[in-house]
């Protein structure tokens, strides 16, 4: 299982819960279990969210491996200029 | 993917990283041999001009272009009606393009002409008779979040919104953690300000420009001045309803973008008007055309309260960020809510930001979207809650600075950054304790960006005589041909001058993410790398063949490759112009690819630090002296470093002392043009001297971070701060043009 904090306003999608588990070993099964498990955030997914995993930030790469002692955060879409 | 842990960033001896050597494109550019947007031109081109709405906010009952087609020259007259209903990714895209229902702007686009001069065209969209109902408008972000706002548009709002807010309210967003309440009541003094800034233009030189060709089969060529020639492709293809493969788009060379080229403006109307014609249509944008209708970035309206002890050390932080994004959702107040608060280690912290539209022109990204307006609110709090304790700003932010192992504001916990450097080293320069005079003041402020990466594809091509071609994607906005040149070099252990770095057009790669997010030395570098150890392991290995021994036993050194190990026998080196010369007998040509989507980009900090003197008379402000210090990670060419450095400082002081959207009461654009929109020109400004740190990105194979954004975060604040101290009054409304601050003198 991976803990994921949903952070800021992505929570409300969450029933509030600041930190889920979600069994994932790559970003897709956790984008998958969230989705799965939490209807309310498909909005956000189907826009975009980015995960910060050990500190960096990933966006589109579905086979980028989570271990389990991973942190991993869930955040609205990063985009730059 | 998989970033590179095999060489990681072990200290290493670079022979050509690092070094200056001459820009690959400067020749070019001095001569006038470069090729921008407008340069272009084919048999047969047509002058494509658009007629714009005179109105902020107007339903278009009618267009009626009957008159204008009859002229004489004329070839075609596009409006919204000759558009498909385009998918939901583009529509707002294409809206903005192109007008639909509503004008929602003033300078939006109704309609457009092909025709066989300018002379004719300009003649033409006189003839076109739009027929408008006027609309309330608003252009002021509190304004449009007020109830009874004139709406844009209705039911728009996503689900973060809550119950109750004006219909031009698109989304809210939150972040942060801890308890607010808690931490003030910790707190020795709170500080509750509102700020204010306002909407400044990207202000690149070259104005948007392209030439459009497309044949009644549907295959279609694109030439066009952006800053990401793929996004062209992919959202004129969707708009235009024609396959990507359809589309070739080449980028010209680009007079500057600053993320208000990422997206498409003139493209898909050209497109549409050659359709119509079959023949070629050329469209460039006047200067005027480009502030009205071109993306600016938002204006903001920012509350904060900030609780510190009385050694200095922040308790709590809260920030309220409401950013107008223009007539259509989208404003970057996400990315300034994340970043506000970024640079600083804090056990409670809270940004709330809020999605608005207005009736100004879709606010397009400028270099770190976002973060400068946030950066310039929390700055300024803490610089006057510092001088109010007595205490030196700068070490404030180095006591609350935050370091590895911090939680950022925005949710993850850093790796090795470089804040703390850049503070400790702005703290030590001289310019710290060098005298000032009287009337003015300094001012420090720090500044944080994310960086990104993202989809790249590059090609490294080796020459029969041993020169070295590398194709990239990316348009070269902040020197990326020389920077690719020198890795590759670098890698392949060969001279600078041996490689040249092209951007290929989009038939001759795979997917290029925009030149954006300052992803460029960092992704292109990465898979730029990659590529040339693919060629080197060819080239290892048709050595390995002319030598008769195993491909293992050969390794690439200085530029050749050599036999190693016990068993790999007595042979000379093999140089790279040797086996490119042999290589159709070993096998064919030798190239080396790589193809990425590069995640992982390492985050980036920098302090900034100005010296300002105002006349006490005029209010006008001058810029004594100014220093950057900026993480590069590892800086590949340091001269262009220093130029991101001096170019985001340069315009943060623009938008900080003169830059600003003037509308008048029926919204309408007082100031479209460069004589009363003032961005700085070279004598109003001192020397930008940068200072470099290289905390390397363990992410990229040379260390690297992009440099591009974060120069301009810090600005804004650090020259408010330098003008507050140089007055004895704060200034917390931008830009401080001299009535403002002449007022503020005044009122002391």
């Amino acid at each position: 299982m991976v803990q994921v904090t949903i952070w800021g306003s992505l929570a409300a999608a969450t029933d509030d819960q600041t930190e889920v588990e979600i069994q994932a070993s790559t970003l897709r099964e956790l984008l998958d279990g969230l989705a799965a498990r939490y209807p309310a955030l498909k909005p956000q997914l189907e826009r975009g969210v980015s995960v910060a995993i050990d500190g960096r930030i990933y966006n589109d790469s579905w086979f980028t491996p989570i271990h389990e002692d991973s942190e991993v955060v869930l955040l609205a879409r990063l985009k730059g200029g | 993917m998989a970033l590179d842990s095999k060489t990681g960033t072990a200290p290493r001896d670079f022979k050509i990283i690092g070094t200056r050597p001459a820009r690959p494109d400067g020749i070019d550019k001095v001569t006038g041999r470069a090729r921008f947007g407008a340069d272009m031109s084919a048999p047969g081109m047509l002058v494509g001009r658009v007629l714009r709405s005179p109105h902020a906010h107007a339903r278009i009952k009618s267009i009626d272009s009957s008159a204008a087609e009859a002229l004489s020259g004329v070839h075609a007259v596009v409006t919204r009606a000759d558009f498909s209903a385009p998918g939901e990714d583009v529509a707002d895209i294409l809206d903005n393009c192109m007008a639909g229902e509503k004008a929602l702007y003033d300078g939006h686009a109704v309609a457009a002409v092909a025709a066989a001069s300018a002379a004719v065209a300009r003649q033409a969209l006189k003839l076109i008779k739009v027929e408008y109902e006027p609309l309330p408008h608003v252009t002021d972000v509190d304004a449009a979040m007020a109830t009874g706002a004139p709406a844009l548009h209705e039911g728009r709002a996503n689900e973060t919104v809550p119950e109750g807010h004006s219909p031009n309210v698109m989304a809210r967003h939150a972040f942060g953690h801890g308890d607010i309440d808690a931490g003030l009541a910790q707190a020795d003094r709170v500080l509750e300000r509102s700020y204010r800034t306002e909407a400044t233009h990207q202000g690149y030189i070259e104005p948007h420009a392209c030439l459009a060709s497309m044949g009644p089969d549907g295959q279609a060529d694109l030439w066009c001045c952006t800053q990401g020639h793929y996004m062209v492709r992919n959202t004129c293809a969707a708009i235009l309803g024609i396959t990507q493969g359809q589309l070739r788009v080449t980028a010209s060379e680009i007079g500057g973008g600053f993320g208000g080229k990422t997206t498409v403006f003139l493209e898909p109307v050209a497109l549409m008007l050659a359709k119509k014609t079959g023949r070629p249509v050329k469209m460039v944008m006047s200067r005027a055309e480009v502030l009205r209708a071109t993306g600016p970035t938002s204006s903001s309206s920012v509350d904060i309260r900030l609780g510190m002890t009385s050694e200095g050390r922040i308790t709590a932080a809260f920030a309220e960020l409401r950013y107008q994004g223009g007539a259509y959702p989208g404003a970057p107040v996400d990315m300034g809510a994340m970043s506000a608060f970024a640079p600083y280690d804090l056990e409670h912290v809270r940004t709330i930001g809020w999605d608005v539209v207005t009736n100004r022109p879709k606010a397009a990204a400028y270099r770190a979207p976002g973060a400068p307006m946030a950066a310039f609110a929390v700055e300024s709090a803490i610089d006057e809650l510092a001088r109010d304790l007595g205490l030196d700003p700068l070490e404030v932010r180095l006591k609350n600075a935050a370091r590895e192992g911090t939680r950022a504001s925005y949710g993850p916990t850093y790796p090795a950054i470089g804040l703390e450097a850049t503070l400790r080293t702005a703290r030590d320069h001289p310019h710290w304790s060098a005298p000032l005079g009287p009337n003015q003041g300094r001012g420090v402020a720090c500044g944080f960006w994310f960086n990104f990466g993202g989809d790249t594809c590059v090609s490294l091509n080796i020459t029969p005589d041993g020169t070295v071609n590398l194709s990239e994607g990316n348009p070269d906005i902040g020197g990326s041909r020389a920077s690719m040149s020198m890795m590759a070099a670098e890698e392949l252990g060969v001279p600078y001058d041996k490689v040249r770095t092209v951007i290929a057009d989009t038939g001759a790669l795979g997917q290029n993410e925009v030149t954006d997010g300052s992803r460029v030395t960092f992704a292109v570098g990465l898979a730029t790398i990659e590529a040339a150890r693919a060629a080197k392991r060819e080239m290892c290995k048709r050595a390995a063949q002319v030598w008769g021994i195993d491909e293992e036993a050969v390794i690439w050194e200085d530029g050749a490759a050599r036999p190693s190990g016990p068993n790999a026998g007595e042979h000379p080196p093999m140089t790279l112009a040797e086996i490119a010369a042999i290589a159709s007998n070993t096998g064919g040509p030798i190239a080396g690819h790589h193809e990425v989507n590069a995640e992982g980009a390492g985050v980036s900090f920098a302090t900034h630090m100005v010296d300002t003197e105002v006349d006490p008379e005029t209010g006008a402000v001058k810029v004594l002296r100014y220093t950057v210090f900026q993480d590069a990670g590892k800086a590949v060419h340091p001269s262009y470093v220093e130029g991101q450095f001096q170019g985001g400082a340069v315009q943060g002081i623009g938008w900080a002392l003169n830059e600003e959207y003037i509308y008048d009461d029926d919204g309408i654009l007082q100031n479209a043009g460069f004589l009363d929109y003032r961005i700085p020109v070279a004598s109003d400004l001192p020397m930008i001297d940068a200072v470099i740190l290289e905390i390397p990105n363990p992410g990229h194979p040379y260390g690297v971070r992009g440099v591009g954004e974060t120069s301009i975060v810090p600005p804004l604040a650090a020259i408010a701060n330098a003008v507050s101290a140089s007055i004895g009054a704060r200034m917390n409304d931008l830009p401080m043009s001299p009535p403002k601050v002449l007022a503020a003198i005044q009122a002391r």
